[in-house]
């Protein structure tokens, strides 16, 4: 017995000694990487159900409120997020390939989408700054419906409304620095060569994360800046 | 995961396809059609976002049931949220 070593794998990251194989373990830091966003969905939907409540119970000023977004800023940012979504999606076909240069590209082209995501929604904000439709003392609505006396707002729900839209934009846009960090990162590791055919789970991972930050634009977009964009009667 | 490998082509049609639904739901929201606007809205984007989790998230082609189990079920507890929450605020008007 003890003149036989024991026997201790080789494996590379691809395959960690506590995993049965490389697939087993592929399919556990996939399935880990769901669950987390199975939370997130939690996350996100308190604010989407208060937003729910409120749009039912203040329909007029959610929907003065919409009116006062920039649609074309709120359309190019979703496009913007789309076009990120693909340079990560092409991202994760070269890490498949072992195309190390194409990789890098691609994640440098997502992270230069993030940020202009992040300065397009600043600019929004600085707008809305100056509008005085930050909810607090200096809040005011007036403007919203200044040229239609037929619609009548309350201020103390209006603010309930940039609340909702500063607090869900918010927290999304919290989510897009936390997923520019991390693609920060692995920029740096697939720069470095970690990334082979054989191991590219936190590319694929990373991309999930990526991918649901849009998904949940894909939803935050019609429900913040399209309510009533019809013509006012 | 599988390790299927999509055609690049694959995935610039479902870039493209997901960029016209976005002007597409942007362009139908300043026509009036009452109550529908905005189910129309939700029904692009939930179609979009199916698009990007079936194809970009490569769900459509994983071979792991349990990661469509935990889609499913992450879903459901979504839906149970907001159906049995408004279910009491939708009616509180009507006792």
């Amino acid at each position: 017995m003890s003149d036989s070593p024991i026997a201790i794998e080789q494996h590379g990251p691809e395959h960690l000694h506590h995993f049965a194989d490389a697939e087993q373990q592929r399919d556990a830091a996939s399935l880990g990487m769901w669950l987390f966003l199975a939370t997130e969905i939690m996350f996100f939907g308190g604010m989407f159900l208060a937003y729910l409540v409120y749009r039912s119970w203040y329909y007029n000023e959610f929907a003065a409120g919409s009116r006062s977004l920039d649609i074309y800023l709120g359309t190019i940012n979703t496009a913007v997020l789309i076009c990120s979504s693909l340079t990560v999606a092409l991202g994760v076909r070269a890490a498949q390939m072992g195309n190390r240069k194409l990789l890098v590209i691609l994640l440098l082209l997502t992270i230069v989408f993030g940020f202009a995501f992040l300065g397009i929604k600043g600019v929004e904000w600085y707008q809305k700054y100056e509008e005085h439709h930050i909810p607090g003392r200096t809040f005011n609505a007036d403007d919203l419906v200044r040229d239609y006396p037929q619609i009548h707002i309350d201020q103390r729900p209006e603010q309930i409304y940039f609340s909702l839209y500063f607090a869900m934009t918010g927290l999304h846009a919290l989510h897009m620095i936390i997923g520019v960090g991390i693609f920060v990162l692995l920029t740096f590791h697939a720069w470095k060569g970690r990334y082979t055919p054989k191991y590219y789970t936190p590319i694929e991972i990373g991309g999930l994360y990526w991918h649901f930050v849009d998904i949940v634009w894909i939803y935050l977009f019609p429900l913040l800046y399209l309510i009533d964009r019809k013509p006012l009667r | 995961m599988s390790e299927h490998i999509m055609s690049s082509k694959m995935y610039y049609t479902i870039w493209i396809t997901l960029l016209c639904l976005t002007v597409v739901t942007a362009a139908v929201s300043f026509v009036d059609l009452g109550p529908f606007n905005t189910v129309v809205a939700l029904v692009i984007a939930t179609v979009k976002a199916l698009l990007v989790v079936l194809f970009f998230m490569h769900v459509k082609y994983t071979s792991e049931k349990l990661t469509k189990i935990v889609i499913v079920a992450a879903i459901f507890w979504l839906f149970l949220l907001l159906a049995l929450s408004m279910a009491d605020y939708g009616t509180r008007h009507l006792s």
